[in-house]
């Protein structure tokens, strides 16, 4: 294997993002990262993007975010209409191919101008249930009341879970929701969706964020501490809910356990849990201890959910934190799909 | 530099069928004739509504079965707040429906009064539309059947 770290990060959410189009706010943050390490796009071995046409509403959208690379003289590239995490994987396979030191990776998404809770209807089966229109909030509370009603979690537990990502929060300035909770506070909301309050929901965001990855000598070159990848792996779940077991999740136990997640203590874990129910089932997955292992220091999805970076600033978020000496081994995660229907997981440790 | 917004009209358009194939193609037949089918698995379960191929085996199914009209809400969730295009424009709870003689469950709408009168386990029956057309939408909803009719 060639060994691959995460050297360079930028990102940008807000709750909207008004008067600038993707391409327009994406621009400068793929410039601040890679000048960030002295590179240029034509330094970059390969190039992969993940994004959305369909949340654009716009076929071959992200073709106008790569010119706004720079992609001349012309460029290696590729793009996957998934989460920028998915992306970073394509690109970390694309060097194990050999011939390139560099990648650069990004990922971004513009919800704001729609509902993204109901647009995550048309993500769903589409003979059997998008035509019904469950939105996505809904959809989370029918795993949300198996786990409560099968004492897999309590409504306490989850508080705990919010309280904790608003207190993490007021120290990103990337976060949306940032002012505190008590536990007892987010227990006296009422529903949004019963069993679900307003503060086990994703704070909805819009932004990106980009990633500079390379490989041995050069990664040392360029960042004094780089976040070394030492195991990434995805897995998926069914997409019909009805034959999936919601009280856990199967795949991401697959992926942790494929990353190599419990080789090791684990000091900080970036989750992307858009909900407080998928951040628990994510810390029993990923089998973390939260005595040991400071989950979501930057406050994860709940605090700021950006459609299709998330997973890759988690990355980011992981990897920003070993450059700094916050910690020597996290683990970063992205998920896709309803109720946690696909997983990927992230090890990266520093030297 | 102006600060004004450009705005331009964009309607999004699919503008071409698909066949829906000898298995999901069965199911909406059914329920424009009023039958709810499943299909059954290589270990003898029943899977409803159908697919084409195991969810979790990817082997392919064929033996198509009809289910029940009744069945078991398996998970719920109110939702007070009903939203454009969902199945009813006043509160109504989500649920995972296990039809009898299916081993997995269906999302669809169950028309109760109150969260209160909801409750995991409890049964639900189908409403049919009277005009129907071949579409998961021909089941207007599930209504709770009283207990002294389970009784």
């Amino acid at each position: 294997m060639i060994d691959v770290a995460v050297v360079a990060f930028t990102q940008r959410q807000e709750a909207a993002i008004s008067g600038e189009s993707e391409v327009e706010f994406m621009v400068p943050l793929m410039e601040q990262a890679k000048a960030s390490v002295g590179l240029t796009q034509s330094d970059m071995g390969f190039t992969c993007s993940g994004s959305s046409d369909f949340l654009a509403g716009q076929a071959f959208s992200f073709v106008m975010t790569i010119d706004g690379t720079g992609p001349v003289p012309p460029i290696s590239e590729s793009h996957v209409e998934q989460d920028g995490a998915w992306a970073l994987y394509e690109a970390w396979v694309k060097i194990q191919c050999g011939g390139i030191d560099t990648a650069f990776v990004y990922g971004y998404g513009k919800s704001s101008p729609g509902s993204v809770r109901d647009v995550l209807a048309t993500q769903m089966d589409p003979y059997y249930v998008c035509p019904l229109w469950p939105d996505s909030y809904a959809i989370e509370a029918l795993a949300a009341r198996l786990m409560l009603e099968g004492g897999h979690v309590s409504e306490s537990r989850l508080a705990e879970i919010a309280a904790r990502s608003r207190a993490s929060a007021a120290s990103n300035p990337h976060a949306v929701r940032t002012d505190p909770k008590s536990v007892a506070e987010i227990l006296a909301e009422d529903y949004v969706i019963d069993p679900l309050r307003p503060s086990d929901l994703p704070a909805e965001a819009d932004g990106g964020c980009a990633v500079v990855l390379a490989t041995g000598d050069r990664a040392r070159e360029l960042c004094e501490r780089p976040a070394w990848i030492r195991g990434m792996d995805h897995r998926g779940d069914a997409h019909t809910l009805g034959v999936r077991d919601l009280t856990s999740s199967a795949s991401a136990r697959l992926a942790a356990h494929h990353a190599g997640v419990a080789g090791d203590k684990i000091d900080l874990a970036e989750l992307y849990g858009p909900f407080t129910t998928s951040e628990h089932l994510l810390i029993e997955a990923l089998g973390l201890d939260e005595d040991s292992t400071a989950v979501n220091p930057s406050g994860g999805a709940l605090a700021a959910h950006t459609m299709m970076a998330s997973g890759l600033i988690r990355i980011g978020e992981a990897a920003s934190r070993i450059w700094r000496g916050d910690g020597d081994r996290a683990v970063a995660h992205a998920t896709s799909g309803p109720c946690l229907q696909q997983n990927m997981v992230c090890v990266l440790e520093g030297d | 530099m102006s600060s004004e917004v450009l705005q331009a009209p964009l309607v999004l358009e699919y503008p071409f069928t698909r066949s829906t194939g000898p298995v999901i193609g069965a199911f909406l037949t059914g329920l424009r004739d009023g039958v709810i089918c499943g299909i059954r698995r290589a270990d003898g379960t029943v899977l409803c509504p159908p697919q084409e191929y195991d969810p979790l085996t990817a082997e392919p199914l064929t033996e198509l079965v009809e289910v029940g009209q009744a069945g078991e809400v398996v998970t719920w969730a109110w939702n007070g707040d009903p939203r454009p295009m969902q199945p009813f424009d006043r509160p109504f709870a989500w649920a995972l429906i296990r039809l009898d003689g299916a081993d997995t469950s269906m999302l669809h709408a169950v028309f109760a009064p109150s969260a209160a009168e909801m409750s995991t386990g409890m049964r639900v029956r189908v409403v049919w539309r009277t005009e129907r057309e071949g579409h998961i939408a021909d089941i207007a909803g599930f209504e709770p059947i009283p207990a002294v009719e389970t009784a």
